[in-house]
């Protein structure tokens, strides 16, 4: 947990009280739409299909139980009573009033919540591991440098209007929970050969109309630097990306267009004016960011209790969801749960209030008071005893949030699509409804192993559907809905833009051909291990294009 | 950039202008008054450009009411009144498809 001081608490105070003025303003008609829209989107407010929508940033994914009250009560007293999670730790309300946004806002400031850098062209929620902090396989917390960068962008002059949104994200585990080569910045934390500790930066990634992956600028940056650098790399950006054209106007744009060894000689060319000025970290500034990061008590405890051994054995149900939604913790005796919001049926990401009360509650009991959110739409309680799974988990399947199909096959990640969002082509929601009914065997999804769907419901990709083991992007054709399929995408450390199965299916038809393809990989595996990807990268996609399109 | 009320609108059939309410974002249509209802049936149908470019352009003057007027197409019913004529203004009149009791949809 972070301890936000005082200065935090006035920037958010301060920001609500403007915004309370400014939406008066707006309503009395002393303020144009045209001038108010750029000062709702600072506050992270879009006008969608039905309602406004209110984006809430998650920093970091680290959520406390009181936060997660104060989001049950915005779903059940301004909103319909819930709530959704996005792609991008943050969470937002569908139906929220403009003239109840003040005291919305208000309540939400009371525990430090805002929306403030949720939309616009600035630096995003930056974001950054789920299991930060607690993961066996990271090299220190990522969450430290997701803090200072947090607070170096916050309201930053020079960067608070940029050319376009700008996302930043930072991994600190061999195996990447972030996403971060889709990242406009991806960092991630390694050792060199020498042992020190420091950062890959990676720049140019991006999904969207015109996809990459990013590429590496530096291969090593002391942590010193990485304020100066980062500041180098955005203003290079600011300076030389195009403002003419929306649609050209993201940093991976420009890397494509200059090559990313030209745009990394004008990042470096920039950064040594400011390297050595007062951007270059004072070992005590990290520290004192670092002792705001408040880890539990941990009790001293035994790894595997024979009582855990036991209840997985008597009780099939329980076994399996250890098995799916348990993974192992850094101090022994403790483990890391994720809670599923993909229930069979339900729309990907979503809780209710109710739900979300229930799970502060259970956080305070099992989880230190602390709650993640992972930009694959679940939660994550991080600091769980093992000796407290087995009455977690009734109380978990009691609120209907203990699905066992993490990183599963019904683990779908989906954006809102057509249903809330004016952007969209066609819908995503439903499309992931019908795939969790298609594929309730739980048994035939442990059988088929990791496997990703991620559907978007227009080429702006926020439901990640070019790195998506199977992608599925929504079309428009003649005003009906078609779904465009690709295979072999990946979001971890060997990201990977999925290659397109063939002509767009429509509506009715995407769950079959979902349901063809996973067929089809399970004739064409070399071995029951064989992953969904490994296989596609194998074979390629032409053996499951002939059977996919030999039947439809 | 011409302005939408510089802008001649081609329609192929039907329409009506619609927007959202500015105090809670409700989906709203343009009335014969001049005023704004959340019920399609209560809509100013026209179906030529000119009388949709008039209609459109009054709409967007009222920047007080409702935010981002444009105009939707519409089919007319067998009792004679306008239907939505796209999914999207479908899901837009009627709410979104996916489980009602999280969604209030359809």
């Amino acid at each position: 947990m972070y301890l936000y001081d005082e200065l935090d608490r006035t920037i958010v105070t301060e920001r609500v009280a403007d915004f309370r003025d400014q939406v008066g303003r707006r309503i009395s008609g002393a303020l144009t739409e045209e001038e108010f829209k750029p000062l709702r989107l600072m506050n992270g407010v879009y006008l969608q299909l039905h309602a406004y929508m209110l984006r809430i940033a998650i920093p970091y994914g680290t959520l406390s139980s009181p936060k997660l009250r104060m989001l049950a009560h915005v779903g059940r007293r301004y909103d319909r009573n819930y709530g959704h999670f996005t792609t991008r730790q943050n969470i937002q309300f569908n139906w929220i009033k403009l003239e109840d946004l003040p005291d919305a806002t208000a309540d939400l400031a009371s525990v430090g919540l805002h929306g403030m850098q949720t939309s616009g062209n600035c630096v995003r929620n930056i974001t950054t591991d789920q299991w930060a902090g607690v993961a066996p396989d990271e090299i220190e917390d990522p969450r430290i440098w997701a803090e200072l960068l947090r607070q170096h962008c916050t309201m930053h002059p020079e960067f608070s209007f940029l050319p376009r949104k700008f996302k930043i994200g930072v991994t600190a585990a061999a195996h990447d929970r972030v996403a971060v080569k889709i990242h406009d910045i991806g960092l991630r934390l390694h050792r060199n050969g020498a042992g020190e500790v420091g950062f890959e930066v990676l720049v140019g990634g991006g999904l969207g109309r015109t996809p990459f992956i990013a590429k590496s600028i530096r291969p090593f940056l002391p942590k010193r630097d990485i304020l100066s650098y980062v500041e180098a790399i955005l203003r290079t950006y600011n300076q030389f990306a195009r403002r003419d054209n929306l649609w050209k106007a993201r940093i991976k744009i420009l890397v494509h267009d200059l090559g990313a060894e030209a745009f990394a000689r004008e990042v470096e060319a920039e950064w040594q004016h400011i390297k050595d000025g007062p951007l270059a970290l004072d070992s005590a500034v990290v520290a004192e960011i670092a002792s705001r990061f408040r880890y539990p008590d941990y009790a001293r405890l035994e790894d595997n209790p024979p009582e855990l051994a036991r209840l997985r054995k008597a009780d099939r149900r329980f076994d399996t969801w250890v098995g799916n939604a348990v993974a192992n913790h850094k101090v022994p005796g403790y483990a890391v749960v994720t809670l599923s919001l993909k229930p069979e049926g339900g729309p990907p990401g979503d809780a209710t209030s109710d739900q979300m009360d229930a799970i502060a509650d259970l956080a305070d009991h099992y989880s230190f008071g602390e709650i993640r959110v992972g930009h694959e739409q679940n939660l994550v309680f991080p600091h769980v005893a093992q000796r407290d799974l087995a009455e977690l988990w009734h109380a978990l399947d009691h609120i209907g949030v203990a699905t066992p199909n993490v990183g599963l096959v019904s683990d779908i990640i989906a954006c809102p699509g057509l249903d809330y969002c004016s952007l969209a082509n066609t819908r995503a929601i439903p499309v992931a409804q019908e795939l969790t009914r298609r594929f309730r065997d739980l048994d035939l999804a442990r059988e088929l192993g990791r496997l990703h769907i991620n559907i978007s419901g227009c080429i702006n990709a926020c439901g990640h559907h070019h790195i998506g083991h199977i992608g599925i992007l929504g079309v428009e054709k003649n005003g009906e809905e078609f779904f465009q399929i690709t295979l072999g995408g990946r979001a971890d450390e060997k990201a990977e833009l999925g290659a397109l199965l063939g002509p767009a299916v429509p509506y009715g038809k995407v769950a079959d051909v979902v349901e063809e393809v996973v067929a089809a990989y399970l004739e064409l595996r070399e071995r029951p291990n064989e992953k969904f990807v490994e296989t596609v990268k194998r074979v390629g996609v032409q053996p499951f294009k002939e059977r996919v399109y030999a039947t439809h | 950039m011409t302005s939408p009320l510089e802008q001649k609108l081609k329609i192929t059939g039907p329409v009506v202008v619609t927007a959202n309410r500015l105090r809670d974002g409700a989906v709203v249509y343009r009335m014969p008054d001049g005023r704004w209802s959340p019920r399609l049936e209560d809509a100013t149908v026209v179906n030529t450009s000119p009388a949709a470019t008039a209609l459109l352009a009054a709409a967007i003057a009222d920047d007080i009411s409702a935010v981002g007027a444009y105009a939707a197409p519409v089919r007319i019913g067998a009792d004679g009144r306008p239907e939505p004529g796209n999914l999207r203004e479908r899901i837009r009149h009627t709410g979104p498809t996916v489980v009602p009791a999280i969604a209030g949809g359809t």
